[in-house]
């Protein structure tokens, strides 16, 4: 049974983020797995669940979010063996610092390596991703400058757009992927909603057929990239 | 060439670098009301236009910001002013125009890519009201939206209208401090203190009431929504003095508003066209369409005018369209296919328009803003 959390919609569902719920589970459902998708509202306790999903969000709400997280009994789930996804603020609120609101310092979970600071300017507009050899792309809006730190790998490198820092967008770790890429990313990336599945069902899947195939290879062409990196 | 003759909006635009007070200057002994908020703005507009009678100065669709309404003052000298305001624009243009009412409709996201984040929005408003010295300014105001009552709360007179608003996504926490807020029967506050507030100007459950006056709502466009626009802009007339029984009737009359909502002809088809560019704007047509209607046509594009980023298609709840076929337009065809196909929702992505199947009866069109105008440009009215 695949269950599915997103967290907070109302505080980290600034760009659609519900929809890489709705591709994670539909994906399942279509082959033959029995899935099943949670949102978690504020005030209701952090339920059991094979992956949790952080989207983005605004400051004063991120904010919230992350004392919301830090109360509860998310790190020691993620701790168990339970998958994170971390889009955006998601992607911030993990890491050990974040700034919002000039430049006012937050602690974060402290889950990762990771610190970010407020960017010069915001950054807006298409990003792509070159992760092992394949591409992510999304579409980015955020104000944040993140660095990663010890061995904390980067998911992939920036081709389009500015994700972390211009050079590297989010990170990987065993049981969390996370990007600044929304759009939503799994919606767009037919590829890596696969990849997040398999892992976290712990099996391989069959090859699925869907429209999102072609989105992915329009998004590639009309950013110039070939999808075959 | 003087920016200040030519009523357009390029015009506006020079004169505003010449004359940074020129609105000011404009707006100077008119009457002026402002209309803001993420959806309604432009019917609301004509409501309030329509309903206050002949001779009233107005802008041109879409050009509703500084430049459009300098645009707008120079080609019509009427005292009468009615202006739509983008809502980036809205603080600048009430110090500008010192308007005897600002009509606040609703706040949700659009266009995250270009405009402020929907909060850091609400609480410019509110700032803008709290340090305006024009104390004969009267906000009107939807109560049952959180952050539109945010925003006004920097107001000194406000008139609260209780109208539908079933979009409250982006008002699951407090505006004022983020802590949860609480709805119950209608009803919303926070432990802050933040809450709806209790005094109603106007109601609109079982027909209209304004201050008192039961009016006679009949109106010829569809939608629940479009009854709480005309709510809101009868409830702004009565503030300088227009009589909700003098305007209701007219309003009533008006049956589309720049190609909104009207039949249209293209070729061998004809639908009706709706304008719905955010979630909250297409929850509100979605709910218009009636199970008759088999087959419903989608037109999204993502120029800047529409937001380049498409993904708030994840927020709009198509799966309401379930048991309709949705034939897919527009530049992000494949991403609004994509969302309905993990929706199942019946669709056909339509990469060649000739090839749409003539339907019978009328089919519903809904484009979001720049595939609309084409939509429009390419069809005439029936």
């Amino acid at each position: 049974m695949l269950k599915v959390a997103l967290l907070y919609p109302e505080l980290l569902g600034t760009y659609g983020d519900f929809g890489n719920g709705l591709v994670l589970v539909e994906r399942a459902r279509r082959r033959g797995f029995d899935a099943s998708l949670l949102s978690v509202a504020l005030g209701e306790e952090i339920p059991d669940a094979s992956i949790y999903l952080l989207g983005g969000g605004e400051d004063g709400p991120q904010r919230l979010a992350r004392d919301l997280l830090a109360a509860g009994s998310f790190a020691s789930r993620v701790g168990d063996g339970a998958h994170v996804l971390a889009v955006c603020a998601g992607l911030q609120i993990l890491g050990r610092v974040f700034s919002v609101e000039g430049n006012d310092r937050y602690e974060g979970l402290g889950l990762v390596d990771a610190e970010t600071a407020r960017g010069e300017r915001r950054s807006v507009g298409e990003l792509a991703v070159l992760v092992r050899g394949r591409w992510l792309v999304g579409f980015e809006n955020h104000g944040g400058r993140t660095t990663l730190s010890g061995d904390l790998e980067a998911l992939g490198s920036v081709a389009r757009g500015r994700g972390n820092d211009g050079a590297l967008d989010g990170y990987r770790t065993q049981r969390v992927w996370a990007t600044y890429a929304h759009g939503p990313v799994l919606a767009m990336n037919p590829w890596f909603a696969d990849e997040v599945l398999a892992t976290v069902l712990g099996e391989e899947l069959e090859p699925l057929a869907s429209v999102a195939d072609r989105l992915y290879l329009e998004r590639c062409k009309a950013l110039g990239l070939n999808p075959v990196a | 060439m003087s920016g200040r003759g030519s009523g357009t909006v390029a015009g506006g635009r020079v004169g505003l670098a010449l004359c940074p007070d020129l609105l000011g200057q404009l707006a100077k002994d008119r009457i002026v009301l402002l209309v803001s908020g993420t959806n309604g703005k432009t019917t609301t507009s004509a409501m309030m236009a329509t309903g206050w009678g002949s001779d009233v100065t107005a802008n041109a669709t879409g050009a509703n910001m500084a430049p459009g309404h300098v645009a707008a003052l120079v080609r019509s000298h009427h005292p009468r002013v009615v202006l739509e305001v983008d809502e980036a624009w809205l603080p600048d243009v009430v110090r500008s125009t010192r308007p005897a009412v600002v009509v606040l409709l609703n706040l949700s996201r659009d266009q995250l890519d270009r405009a402020s984040e929907v909060r850091q929005l609400a609480e410019r408003w509110r700032q803008c009201f709290s340090d305006d010295q024009n104390e004969s300014l009267v906000v009107v105001a939807n109560a049952n939206d959180p952050l539109v009552v945010f925003a006004a709360s920097g107001a000194q007179r406000v008139r609260w209208c209780d109208v539908p608003t079933p979009w409250l996504g982006d008002a699951t926490s407090c505006p004022r401090c983020t802590r949860p807020l609480a709805h119950e029967n209608g009803a919303w506050g926070c432990t802050c203190g933040f809450s709806r507030p209790s005094m109603m100007t106007t109601t609109l459950h079982h027909g209209l009431d304004v201050a008192g006056v039961h009016v006679d709502l009949a109106l010829s466009m569809p939608g629940a929504f479009n009854e709480a626009n005309a709510a809101m802009a009868v409830t702004a007339l009565a503030e300088v003095g227009i009589a909700p029984h003098d305007a209701m009737p007219r309003i009533n009359a008006l049956s589309g508003v720049a190609g909104r909502f009207t039949l249209r002809q293209w070729g061998d088809h004809r639908f009706r066209l709706s304008l719905a560019k955010n979630p909250a704007g297409f929850a509100a047509i979605l709910s218009t369409i009636d199970s008759d209607n088999v087959d419903v046509w989608v037109a999204i594009n993502a120029n800047i005018a529409d937001g380049r980023d498409p993904s708030w298609l994840y927020d709009v709840p198509f799966e309401s369209l379930r048991g309709h076929r949705v034939y897919c337009l527009g530049d992000r065809r494949l991403d609004l296919a994509t969302r309905l196909e993990y929706a199942n929702v019946d669709f056909r992505v339509v990469d060649d328009q000739s090839l749409l199947p003539v339907a019978d009866a009328p089919v519903a069109l809904l484009a979001n803003y720049t595939a609309f105008s084409d939509w429009l440009e390419k069809s005439a009215g029936c």
